[in-house]
């Protein structure tokens, strides 16, 4: 990780990485979403609805792993200052904020069928309603940061207080139980029935690949901006 | 209540939202790559 922060080295890495991300990610989320769709059999309980899951979670561990992503890139900042660590932040902050909106979408059209409400304030609900602000605060206090021409050292602090909400957001369904199921998904095992889960792991790699496209043509955006812009002011002055 | 609206629902926010994403980035990549290589050649 600590030579892929040398732009120049990253970039011969960013660049055959985005099209096999691209593909590789296109190829899971549609088989797994067909499979998802077509393959699996209906539950006993939420009957056809049951489907969404395969395109809500993976949003869901998305726009959680990406605010992870930013504090990681934040810490780098702060800490080592790498110098792509405030672009990656940058870049990975609207990829973050889709999939949070695709969560918090697709999971108010999942609970009006299973819970016959669009919208409840539980826990997991709000906690994940404020992890979408943040992002779009992040973004906002990004850009304002760099019209300014600052460092990003606010941006890469509010990065870092933001991720309060992770552990908010994972516990919820623990601390607060309300609406929202409790975990069903664990590093150990699962509750649900492996005829219907398995299509899961097939869109979780590739939304997961889409988002990692996604946030490596953010970067590549960002540093030949700031390539165009180094060499304006070089000119500008001689 | 017909579960399959709900569903395509779903999906088509899922997916067009993800295609518009990277639609986006591409479009951005691809921009700033070719001011800076037109830069690059002058």
């Amino acid at each position: 990780m600590h030579a892929l922060a040398n732009p120049a080295r990253f970039l011969r890495f960013a660049k055959p990485a985005t099209a096999w991300l691209l593909v590789i990610g296109l190829v899971f989320a549609i088989c797994g979403a067909i499979a998802g769709l077509t393959l699996t059999p209906p539950d006993y309980l939420q009957g056809e609805t049951v489907r969404i899951m395969y395109i809500h979670v993976p949003s869901a561990w998305l726009g959680m792993a990406g605010w992870g992503g930013i504090a990681a890139a934040s810490i780098s900042q702060l800490v080592w200052r790498h110098p792509l660590a405030s672009v990656a932040g940058r870049a990975t902050a609207p990829a973050g904020a889709t999939f949070a909106a695709i969560c918090l979408m697709t999971g108010s059209i999942w609970g009006r069928p299973t819970w016959g409400t669009w919208w409840e304030w539980d826990g997991r609900l709000t906690s994940m309603l404020v992890l979408f602000f943040l992002y779009l605060g992040y973004i906002a206090l990004g850009s304002a940061e760099r019209e300014r021409g600052g460092g990003g050292r606010i941006t890469a602090i509010f990065g870092l207080v933001g991720a309060i909400n992770l552990p908010i957001i994972h516990y919820s369904v623990l601390w607060w139980r309300t609406l929202h199921q409790g975990e069903s998904i664990g590093l150990t095992g699962s509750t649900i029935d492996g005829s219907i889960l398995w299509p899961l792991p097939l869109t979780m790699i590739g939304f997961t690949c889409l988002f990692g496209a996604a946030v490596l043509m953010r970067i590549r955006a960002d540093l030949a901006e700031a390539k165009v812009e180094a060499r304006m002011r070089r000119m500008g002055q001689s | 209540m017909n579960p399959w609206p709900f569903v395509t629902a779903a999906y088509a926010i899922a997916f067009v939202l993800t295609a518009a994403l990277l639609l986006r980035a591409y479009v951005s990549m691809r921009r700033a790559e070719a001011a800076a290589n037109a830069l690059k050649r002058q």
